[in-house]
């Protein structure tokens, strides 16, 4: 929460900078926000975010001193990276992988927010910047995938770009003017890996309108009541940050894993197969973290009803603080909505199934075929945030909540040390 | 409750971790048909440590030179590459690989053209360890030309150009004796074979039982070669173009063995550090 600020400059050069550029007062006051003390490991993910974004930067940074963006020579280059440049196969390897975990995290944070309604008032505008943020990042990721060149490169490029060809009326000159010509070449990968520069700065530039929504509202937390009394929350530095760090860390892990022992897992061979304009792949698929917008596109027989669809399912996360009617922001303390969150989880899944598969091929589940199988999904997905959540936030019976954290801390830590009633995570 | 939130996130690590391998093997698909049982063979480089074994690599090498050389490149590859630490010719003794006389045997094996310096005519000479591996035809329209319409692929990135490519590979090799069923309906210049994505293939069988005709040698090859039976070559070969798919291999999987220990360690100092400074809290009220 901004306002108050503690902050005291130490000696002549310090007050002479405050009373000039008070940048360390603001370094001081960020490093001191009150945090809510019951923040649980699914409120790490912002931390972990942050450290993603600067990992795909330097990584990019270093990668395009090494790449070259030219039909004849993309795909080459990125194997000289991979092989001649010094550490190179590392730097190659993280930006890859990097893409897939920037997703995964993404997903979770977003899950947390969806799940403890981080959205709800007075945290409208922090989500919709989240949303924005988001829907950067995709296009970042859709535009830095198509840089190696590969088949899948070349040939998801030129389904995505089709997809601006569907608008009525100006479609195709639209589609012409974004490719820069009539059809996925030389011109479409320069201005790809121009952008694709770009963007990472203009997330950069949202997540810090992200961060400072955050300090003006303050965190949400997994009760969603409000902090109220002093004991409620404690100073981001030095019980957050090393909390957030043991996540990092735990997270690095992961990420390692993949990096060093699976780096291929979440590509797809073709991309190991340079574009070739006149062999289309047997089968396109998108990245993982796509897949479930993917399904989504093609349940529809319709190509613009599908990117319609597809649209209105991201953009559907932008009004969500007026879809919801509930006030409670917590799910733990609303029984029935809680049920539709964990079925709306599962249907993601189910989505993102669907999106790796054929959709006329069958799927184990009750002998319907994919494409059937993503219609439903499809029509849950909207269903959740277009008619569950607003009739469900009217008519349903929330349980009693604690009247404070730290009274929900003395509640759940019925235990005789006083110490652990204090402990922190759930 | 501490132990149980490492718990939950051990679980929830788990949890993503098993999610997004299902997903990358989801998405794999495809497989061979026909009844044809894929062989999957122990591989020297599976695994969190294991690595290429260099004699296989270099039986491999000589299998691709005496062999699919015929028809196809090694695009990604410079025949330094083959002395580069890690690859089938290295030699401690020579650490940059353009001093390494085997890769320079090599090398002098190709022709490579080039262009006369004093009057720019365009020349042929012997390749050196700097040279990449020349390309098999001048261009895909004579490759196509001279087999039958079809491109042999380059084969520096084949084995992670497929879905479990180093299988794909070997069995590719082996299964063109597999019986071939009656509705698959080959053209002439097809080949039946199961391993394939559609079953018809250009390329005949190449690696065939031929005894006195291709024969390892003791001199590169180590002291008791093994005997060149088809199964044999083709695992060399999978080794071989294995590495030139992914030379870093070695140098990753270690890498990341001393990343993990390091992050292993900094996570235990981070949990301790985290119970230590939270305990400094007072009771509330």
């Amino acid at each position: 929460m901004s306002g108050h600020s503690n902050y005291e400059p130490k000696g002549a050069i310090g007050r002479w900078m405050d009373a000039r550029l008070p940048i360390v007062r603001m370094g001081a006051d960020f490093m001191a926000m009150p945090t809510p003390r019951n923040l649980n490991y699914w409120w790490t993910f912002g931390g972990i975010l942050t450290l993603c974004l600067v990992i795909q930067i330097v990584t990019g940074i270093i990668l395009g001193m090494h790449y070259v963006a030219h039909v004849d020579q993309a795909f080459d280059s990125v194997q000289r990276i991979r092989r001649d440049v010094p550490y190179g196969w590392l730097m190659q390897s993280t930006h890859a992988v990097g893409a897939s975990m920037f997703f995964l995290a993404v997903y979770m944070h977003m899950f947390r927010g969806l799940y403890y309604g981080s959205y709800k008032a007075p945290r409208e505008v922090l989500w919709i910047i989240g949303c924005l943020i988001y829907l950067v990042m995709m296009a970042t990721a859709f535009l830095g995938y198509t840089l190696p060149w590969g088949q899948m490169s070349f040939w998801g490029a030129t389904v995505i770009t089709g997809f601006f060809g569907a608008v009525p009326v100006v479609g195709e000159s639209l589609q012409q003017w974004l490719l820069g010509g009539y059809a996925v070449d030389n011109a479409t990968l320069n201005r790809f890996y121009s952008l694709h520069y770009l963007l990472p700065f203009i997330i950069a530039a949202l997540v810090g309108l992200h961060i400072w929504a955050l300090h003006v509202t303050g965190s949400g937390n997994p009760i969603g009541v409000s902090d109220k009394v002093k004991t409620d929350t404690l100073p981001f530095h030095p019980y957050f940050t090393v909390k957030d760090m043991f996540a990092i860390v735990v997270f690095l892990m992961i990420f390692g894993f993949f990096l060093f022992y699976l780096p291929d897992a979440l590509g797809h061979a073709d991309n190991y197969i340079p574009a070739d304009p006149l062999l289309t792949p047997a089968h396109i698929v998108p990245e993982w973290y796509f897949l479930p917008f993917y399904a989504i596109l093609r349940a529809v027989p319709d190509k613009l009803a599908g990117i319609l669809l597809m649209i209105g399912a991201i953009g559907v996360l932008f009004v969500l603080p007026w879809l919801d009617t509930s006030r409670v922001r917590s799910m733990r303390f609303r029984p029935v909505a809680r049920w539709f969150f964990f079925i709306f989880i599962f249907f993601c899944f189910i989505l993102g199934w669907c999106g790796a598969e054929t959709p006329d091929d069958p799927s184990p589940l009750f002998g319907l075929s994919f494409y059937r199988l993503s219609q439903i999904a499809t029509i849950y997905y909207f269903a959740y945030f277009l008619v569950i959540l607003p009739i469900l936030g009217l008519i349903e019976d929330p349980k009693e909540r604690p009247a404070s954290i730290t009274q929900s801390i003395l509640d759940s830590g019925a235990k005789p040390e006083s110490e652990k009633a204090l402990a922190p995570a759930e | 409750m501490a132990l149980k939130s490492v718990r939950n996130l051990i679980i929830a690590g788990g949890v993503a971790v098993a999610s997004l391998t299902g997903i990358a093997i989801a998405a794999g698909g495809g497989g061979p048909a026909h009844g044809y049982e894929m062989l999957h063979k122990h591989w020297h480089w599976s695994g969190l440590t294991g690595t290429y074994d260099q004699k296989a690599m270099q039986r491999g090498y000589h299998v691709y030179a005496n062999v699919c050389r015929s028809c196809h490149n090694l695009d990604q590859l410079a025949f330094r590459h083959l002395g580069d630490k890690g690859g089938p010719f290295y030699d401690p003794k020579y650490k940059n690989p353009n001093d390494n006389p085997l890769v320079k045997n090599i090398a002098a094996e190709y022709e490579v053209v080039d262009m006369d310096p004093e009057d720019g005519s365009e020349i042929t000479r012997t390749g050196i360890p700097a040279d990449y591996f020349p390309a098999v035809y001048r261009n895909d329209a004579e490759a196509r030309y001279v087999n039958n319409g079809a491109l042999p692929p380059d084969l520096s990135l084949i084995v992670k150009a497929r879905n479990d490519g180093a299988d794909y590979l070997y069995n590719l090799m082996l299964a063109y004796s597999h019986p071939q069923p009656e509705y698959v309906e080959l053209s002439p210049g097809q080949y039946y074979n199961p391993v394939i994505e559609g079953y018809k293939i250009a390329m005949p069988p190449q690696l065939q039982p031929q005894e006195g005709v291709f024969e390892y040698q003791s001199d590169t090859e180590g002291q008791n070669p093994p005997e060149a039976t088809v199964e044999q070559m083709a695992a060399d070969l999978t080794e071989f173009l294995a590495w030139s798919a992914d030379p870093k291999l070695a140098e990753r999987k270690s890498a990341g063995l001393m990343s993990m220990v390091y992050l292993v360690l900094l996570a235990i100092l981070l949990w301790l550090s985290y119970k230590r400074v939270w305990r400094r809290l007072k009771p509330a009220k």
